[in-house]
């Protein structure tokens, strides 16, 4: 496959620190140093116009993280994110730039203000960006992108609280659509909706990709629904991409061992009455990550090595997997 | 006979703008050692059903019809006193959040002696012996220790493990467990899963599993009631209702999950959502998002009929 020359999106070696310290006063007392968490530590990937990328994680593994320091809600706290081969700190500068990312959220019920009209929740960015400001051509436009949405005209006359879940994420999705992205961050878009809703919701949303070119960064806990959707696949792990290439390849072949942990602890219709020997273990504090291959202490194939030494990419079949014993051949 | 049986049971919730019937003519049975699993879309029920058992159902709502028998005995028009001893003693409940389940301002050790001796006549010491033996079985680490802990030293999965200690150590008949999982991370949701089945597999413990996963129902449950707008659309041999669905909702239910094993151009998907309880459809529930309603449908309410391995309240199995 050939990489288009400008990348829609470029994360490199981006890291992301939170100061968790105690107040000054407090530390001071007790002699304690600052701390800080590492929610993002040294990542890279790049994202190719029109296609998706899905991020994959437990919760804390820092997915959310990068879904706001890709849209620029939150400064890198080193590396380099670019927006079309530019800073994105520069690009989001320009709204002429900046129009072209959105964002969708998790929550259809906090994210829509519930004292304003349907219509104008997404005629809001269209008069920010003044994309269009006589108010029949605002109406016109909003009338639009809610038929996209499959709500119709008369829905722009309610309040969201008149709205199920599936239908406020439509809500979200014309919102996001109104200022004519080309660039959309999905962080967790369906997972407060019920499974046929979902259906409804994924099916629009790769609709809407194929019809407009949208280029998406997916966030989801859920490996099935990132199945579905994703071109390309990251699984994240405290902070860190521990697996990424083509999202077919990893889900026919996962070589990572917390890859395959999480692809076999997903309850799976297919596997009827199944038993099985669950993996130990709980997710490690991001404040105090184990030293080594953070994956170590839950790695049935951690070995001393794997306890000291930060393992590095090693390419194979194009995915690149940190892990030693992928390295070394001792995943059988 | 079953160990627990629910016969036509009807909930209601007085509004000042009329009577909701959130549960409407529900039926089914839990044997001895078997594991049910309830399975539906927020809004369908299925939470209530557990609430309604425990007799735990938040006011205005009541039981407005139809019987619960445990061991024969019918336990949902018992006054508070008696209801509060059964519950604990003979049914133990496991709910979504353990936030919620255990009292912040006591330890562990104290939650869990105080349960069994509230059901059983155990001194001080034995009560105590007998709660490291549970945190041990749920796989504390080091229990004799960490009895003594409160629980927000404990992590999320942790929590949940003290909590189903907590709800199988007066050693009940029957658990309900609402959303055991649902918040937790996959990982330890596997752990859980694992250790619940174990558990009530040695101790021949009836299970009523609600989740509104069905890929957890899949792994856990031996049959399985699919509920849809306050009653049960379809029940039966969890296989059978993965399998070879023989409700509409059943089905598209199954065809909107997204599998694992290959990826489909296009979910199916069910148009439209479930009605609200001031705007239930007449006739079948669930005709108006139905690909093959016929005109019987918005006529009549189907009951639950035989389809093959499972039943299903649907007219296309009807005969004759």
């Amino acid at each position: 496959m050939r990489m288009a020359d400008v990348m829609t999106l470029e994360a490199v070696a981006v890291s992301h620190f939170f100061d968790v310290s105690r107040p000054f006063l407090q530390r001071m007392f007790t002699g304690e140093p600052r701390r800080q968490l590492r929610a993002v530590d040294d990542v890279s990937f790049v994202i190719e116009p029109g296609t998706t990328f899905a991020l994959v994680g437990e919760s804390g593994c820092g997915k959310s993280t990068i879904a706001r320091l890709a849209v620029g809600l939150y400064e890198p706290s080193d590396g380099d994110i670019l927006f079309e081969n530019k800073a994105l700190s520069s690009a989001r500068a320009q709204p002429a730039m900046r129009r072209r990312m959105n964002m969708i959220f998790q929550d259809p019920y906090a994210s829509l203000n519930p004292r304003w009209r349907v219509s104008d929740i997404v005629a809001e960015p269209i008069r920010a960006f003044g994309l269009a400001t006589r108010p029949n051509e605002v109406a016109g436009r909003v009338g639009s992108l809610l038929s996209q949405v499959g709500l119709t005209i008369r829905d722009g006359e309610k309040y969201p609280h008149e709205f199920s879940g599936g239908q406020r994420q439509r809500i979200s999705i014309a919102r996001a659509l109104a200022s004519e992205p080309d660039f959309l961050v999905c962080d967790e878009p369906t997972s407060a909706l019920d499974v046929s809703v979902q259906a409804q919701i994924l099916n629009l949303m790769r609709d809407l990709q194929q019809r407009l070119g949208l280029t998406y960064l997916f966030i989801s806990h859920n490996l099935a629904v990132v199945r579905h959707m994703a071109d390309r696949l990251g699984v994240m792990y405290l902070g860190r991409i521990v697996e990424q290439g083509p999202a077919e390849t990893i889900f026919r072949h996962p070589r990572h061992p917390y890859t395959r942990l999480l692809l076999d602890a997903i309850p799976d219709l297919e596997q009827i009455g199944r038993a099985r020997t669950p993996v130990g273990g709980e997710l490690p504090s991001p404040i105090a990550p184990p030293p080594g291959c953070p994956f170590h202490p839950r790695c049935p194939l951690a070995n001393e090595r794997c306890r000291v030494e930060k393992p590095a990419y090693v390419m194979a079949d194009g995915v690149q997997v940190a892990c030693h014993a992928v390295e070394e051949r001792r995943d059988g | 006979m079953p160990l627990l049986e629910v016969h036509d049971l009807t909930v209601e919730f007085p509004t000042r703008r009329g009577v909701l019937r959130a549960l409407d003519g529900i039926s089914f049975g839990i044997d001895t050692g078997e594991i049910l699993g309830v399975v539906g879309e927020s809004g369908a029920g299925k939470s209530l059903t557990g609430a309604a058992i425990v007799g735990l159902l938040e006011r205005p709502g009541r039981i407005a019809g139809g019987e619960i028998r445990l061991d024969g005995t019918r336990i949902d028009n018992l006054p508070s006193e008696p209801m509060r001893r059964i519950r604990g003693r003979r049914i133990g409940t496991i709910f979504q959040d353990p936030l919620t389940t255990l009292n912040p301002l006591y330890t562990i050790g104290r939650q869990l002696t105080e349960t069994m001796q509230t059901h059983a006549d155990l001194s001080d010491a034995e009560a105590r012996r007998k709660a490291v033996g549970w945190l041990d079985r749920v796989g504390i680490p080091a229990a004799a220790q960490r009895i003594d802990a409160y629980p927000h030293e404990f992590s999320g999965g942790q929590r949940q493990r003290v909590v189903i200690a907590l709800a199988l150590c007066a050693e009940p008949a029957l658990v309900i467990a609402d959303e055991p999982t649902t918040a937790l991370d996959v990982s330890i949701q596997a752990q859980i899963i694992t250790l619940l089945k174990g558990l009530t597999r040695d101790h021949g413990t009836a299970v009523m599993l609600v989740t509104h996963d069905m890929g957890v129902i899949a792994e856990t449950a031996d049959r399985v009631a699919v509920m849809y707008a306050g009653r049960i659309a379809e029940i039966g041999p969890v296989a059978a209702v993965i399998r070879h669905p023989a409700h509409p909702y059943t089905d598209g239910l199954m065809a909107s999950i997204p599998s694992l094993e290959h990826r489909v151009k296009r979910l199916r998907q069910i148009d439209g959502a479930m009605p609200r309880l001031d705007a239930m459809p007449s006739g079948c529930r669930f005709h108006p998002r139905c690909p093959r309603a016929f005109d019987r449908c918005p006529e009549q309410q189907p009951e639950l009929l035989d389809a093959g391995a499972t039943q299903a309240a649907c007219w296309l199995h009807a005969h004759g």
